[in-house]
């Protein structure tokens, strides 16, 4: 188990130097930040003075030599736009981006595993063939339309929720959320409902194939043997030989989650990271996307590491291999 | 529980489990009828197939869809269980009548210890507070002849190996005292060697107990040795019955004869194992005479154009055959 | 009577017309004709399908065109709502651009958009899968081909297929590897067939099953992957608006109560997206030995 963990580290590490690479790559082939830098009637000379700052008058290889050392530094550079540390500035953004994200994974669990077992259970009733079509139109629909239907309805027509924006919020453990008063957490239910209908609509699904899958299996069947009541079943022996599988797809759908939110913030003008690296972009504001894709690189890697564990904790089945 | 030895605990007559498929109706059970009294071992013997396993699922209430108990009853302790909802049946299963399954490789939840799977057991059918409930599992584990039975209680199934699995099976089946042990291939998925111990196993618990076992099985030798009567199934349907030892030493029925001669045993000094020709047809396009008739050494135009009924015939005995074998003695 | 027939070799108009009747006769065909939903989904392609093909004759109007655009007729609701023509039927938008109109040419784009990425990650994800998979190493040479071929595409299409392609290049591959030790492979090896005639004859066919379904989906995967980046302003240009695009620009207008703008094409969206699962599941469940 230790020396699974140690490898799997290292291979944390390398993926974290390739996305490095990329990133990089990708910064230098998508124009030239220098006259971001220096003012609209700069002469010739300031131009060259601020492309000697920026480093850009030296070889890719030794630009990049620079940019890898002043990352193992933990310099990431500063916002063109903010004039601050881009790390900085991304942190101040996550609670936001983390708000919304969490409570949206909590709704979605909540209706989906209930839901699944069910459909999974009795997968011939009326019932279960309503929720396999409603999962497959939330697959289907483009999550940001569905937040500007959402904005339209709940928003512009019935004026229940605040179109857009944040609310007020209360500084806990350093950071500024929004959900522990009325007022904040009204901000936070559109965005948050936009952002699970999708994982919904996909864990729903898995979890029906995976309990289907689940009760096929001879243990079901001993379990009832026993005189267990079937919810009893269903939940003990069948929930959670089926969650297995889901806690892998949860790393996987990590990805998607931060897309979404991106899109998600957009629409709502949620002030979160997402939002952050689009008006960067717009901006070119090139420090804070490298920093915004690096640090989106490490969230990644080390979610994944973490599904690692989870999984070892879970199976019994693991740690002996 | 002072039951007379005569008074059967279980009743089965007439059961029809049938199979709904796009395919048609697959007669699973076909009018399978016996009784079983306390203490005492019933075999269920049959080919692959044959609707063995089916008898003991009817009775546990636990025959998946698409299939039904279509007819019959099964009267347990007075009551017939094929009347019962699932409700009234939880509280039969596990407590009253107890089931071994075939595979312990996957009967057992790979993510629960031993001892979680065994104490639910005593958690869902008796009062007894956590301390007692350790106590007798630890004592349970034992009995079943599991070394160091403390520290396996914390064990995972894929600790095990196939034949100790089995003995926790065997234990947790045992463990609620059920009145009635089914049985279901047992010791197929395991070694030869194994095989016999667990048997042994199985016969001193319900010994012990005055449990009534059914043992369900295709191997003929095996249930010769254990059983007091045999019910010799053949595409769902009852070719023979009879007391254990009357069988064996005179079968009636040409397939009873065929099964008997294939086990290699009996068969020391020949140079070839005789086999029983052909397969087991398929079952949902069943021959509109005998079943076995296709097979059948003996058989002639009246077996393909009628089914034989079952006949009693000495010593509470009975066959299903319209040329039935010479009985010897 | 058979023997005075002069025994001509079978047209290919026939042996094509024999397929389809297999193919009618098969397990396939006839649980097709049984599950509604797989029904359902083909009804609602096809019906994508020729209105992308018919395009041009379904609208009065070409929303490209911008002479046949008349902006006082800008912002009309769909018709069944008051102050709405039956000449627009869902609408116009700011430019006074037929809602409908622009559903359908943007249809094109995004059903281009999405079947090409597709396309191009079958063949960069199944060839390098089927490579990687019966060769082991020398990618390298392959990996650098491809890298010139994706210089020369649009942007979008390089974004979706250099995602699309994994999925397809982690399947194959480990079929081809499951494949590779077959005996009918090992026999074809022994007789002195090349690799690649090997590949393309005995092993492509056996992993193709687990990459149609996956195409099926991917489709509409990529139509809102496209819709989600044309939303975000990185998508197609904006002279040739696809689905996502028009969402957006809708988006600008909707908090004046301009819901149509945006609402139309969404659903659109999300009624193709559909029709695509709802086959591709329905593939999937068919092809797929396991759930049997």
């Amino acid at each position: 188990m230790f020396g699974h963990l140690i490898k799997r580290f290292i291979q944390m590490i390398f993926v974290l130097w390739i996305v490095s690479v990329l990133v990089f790559v990708m910064m230098s082939f998508t124009g030239d930040p220098t006259f971001m830098m220096v003012p609209l009637d700069a002469t010739d000379e300031q131009i060259e003075q601020a492309r000697r700052i920026l480093g850009l008058d030296q070889s890719h290889l030794v630009q990049y030599w620079r940019f890898l050392t002043n990352l193992l530094q933990g310099d990431f550079g500063r916002s063109f736009v903010f004039r601050q540390p881009a790390l900085q500035l991304i942190m101040e953004r996550l609670p936001a981006t983390l708000e919304i994200v969490f409570l949206a994974m909590i709704m979605a669990l909540v209706v989906a595993i209930p839901l699944g077992v069910y459909a999974g259970a009795y997968p011939q009733r009326a019932g279960s063939r309503a929720l396999m079509a409603g999962s497959l139109i939330g697959i289907s629909l483009p999550g940001f339309w569905l937040g500007m239907v959402l904005i339209f309805i709940f928003a512009v027509k019935l004026q229940m929720f605040p179109s857009s924006g944040r609310g007020p919020t209360e500084m806990i453990w350093g950071m500024r959320l929004s959900f522990l008063s009325w007022e904040g957490f009204r901000h936070l239910i559109l965005p948050a409902v936009t952002l699970s209908v999708g994982t919904l609509a996909i864990l729903m699904s898995i979890i029906r194939a995976e309990m289907m899958e689940v009760l096929r299996q001879d243990y079901i069947k001993f379990a009832r043997a026993k005189g267990a009541a079937n919810r009893f079943v269903l939940f003990k022996h069948g929930l959670k030989n089926a969650l297995i599988p889901l806690i892998t797809v949860f790393g996987l759908m990590l990805g998607d989650l931060i897309a979404f939110a991106t899109l998600t913030e957009t629409i709502f003008a949620w002030p979160g990271i997402g939002k952050l690296l689009v008006d960067s972009i717009y901006r070119g504001d090139r420090p804070v996307i490298v920093v915004y894709l690096m640090f989106v690189a490490f969230l990644f890697v080390v979610v994944n590491f973490l599904v690692d564990v989870a999984y070892a904790l879970i199976d019994p089945r693991i740690k002996v291999s | 529980m002072t039951a007379q030895t005569d008074a059967p605990l279980l009743r089965v007559r007439g059961l029809k489990t049938w199979f709904h498929t796009f395919g048609g109706v697959v007669k699973a059970v076909d009018g399978v009828s016996f009784d079983l009294s306390p203490g005492k071992i019933l075999g269920i013997v049959g080919e692959s197939g044959g609707g063995k396993s089916m008898v003991g699922f009817s009775i546990m209430g636990l025959v998946d869809r698409p299939g039904r108990i279509e007819a019959g009853e099964i009267i347990f302790d007075g009551r017939d269980l094929a009347r019962l909802d699932d409700d009234a049946m939880q509280a039969v299963r596990g407590r009253q009548i107890a089931m071994i399954f075939q595979d312990p490789m996957t009967a057992l939840n790979p993510l629960y210890t031993i001892g979680n799977q065994l104490e639910e057991m005593l958690t869902l059918h008796t009062d007894l507070g956590p301390q007692a409930r350790r106590a007798r599992c630890i004592e349970m584990l034992a009995e079943v002849g599991i070394p160091q039975p403390e520290a396996r209680l914390g064990a995972y199934p894929h600790q095990f190996s196939g034949g100790m699995r089995q003995r926790v099976v065997i234990a947790i089946a045992m463990i609620a005292e059920p009145r009635l042990l089914i049985a279901d291939e047992p010791t197929t998925a395991l070694d030869v060697t194994i095989q016999a111990q667990l048997l042994r196993l199985m016969k001193a618990q319900v010994e012990q107990r005055r449990t009534a076992l059914i043992l369900i099985t295709h191997d003929l030798a095996a249930v010769s040795q254990m059983a007091d009567r045999i019910v010799v199934l053949y595409c769902g349907r009852v070719v023979e019955i009879g007391a254990s030892a009357a069988l064996i030493a005179s079968p009636r029925h040409p397939y009873t004869r065929g099964l008997l001669d294939s086990i290699p045993a009996s068969h020391q000094g020949r140079s070839r194992l005789p086999q029983i020709p052909g397969t087991v047809p398929d079952i949902r396009k069943l021959p509109p005479g005998c079943s076995f008739a296709p097979r059948c050494p003996r058989a002639a135009e009246r077996c393909r154009a009628e089914v034989p009924e079952l006949t009693a015939a000495a010593g509470g005995s009975a066959f299903a055959c319209h040329f039935p074998l010479e009985a010897s003695a | 009577m058979a023997a005075n027939m002069p025994a001509a070799p079978p047209a290919p108009q026939r042996s094509l017309q024999r397929s389809w009747q297999r193919f009618l006769a098969s397990e396939l065909a006839h649980n097709w004709r049984r599950s509604a939903s797989a029904i359902a989904g083909s009804i609602i392609i096809l019906g994508f399908v020729v209105m992308v093909t018919a395009g041009p004759y379904l609208t009065a109007q070409n929303p490209y065109d911008v002479r046949q655009l008349d902006i006082m007729e800008a912002f009309k609701p769909p018709m069944w709502l008051e102050g709405g023509a039956f000449q627009y039927i869902l609408g116009t938008d700011q430019q006074g651009r037929d809602v409908w109109a622009s559903i359908v040419y943007g249809s094109r784009i995004s059903l281009f958009i999405g079947l090409a990425a597709m396309l191009g990650s079958v063949l960069i994800g199944a060839t390098l899968g089927l490579v990687a998979g019966f060769y082991g190493g020398r990618l390298d040479a392959v990996i650098m081909r491809i890298a010139d071929i994706q210089l020369s595409f649009p942007s979008v299409l390089i974004a979706l297929v250099s995602v699309g392609w994994v999925v397809y290049a982690r399947t194959v591959r480990g079929a081809t590897l499951r494949e590779k030790n077959r005996e009918y492979v090992q026999a074809a090896r022994v007789s002195g067939l090349p690799n690649h005639k090997i590949i393309l004859k005995h092993v492509l066919p056996n992993v193709l099953t687990p990459l149609i379904v996956i195409a099926t989906i991917q489709v509409g995967t990529f139509i809102l992957i496209e819709a989600s980046l044309s939303f975000l302003g990185v998508g197609v240009p904006i002279t040739q608006p696809s689905l996502g695009l028009l969402i957006k620009n809708g988006f600008d207008v909707l908090f004046s109560g301009l819901w149509w703008i945006s609402v139309f094409p969404g659903l659109f969206i999300m009624l193709v997206v559909f029709g695509i699962n709802l086959l591709g599941d329905f593939l999937r469940d068919e092809l797929n030995p396991r759930l049997k």
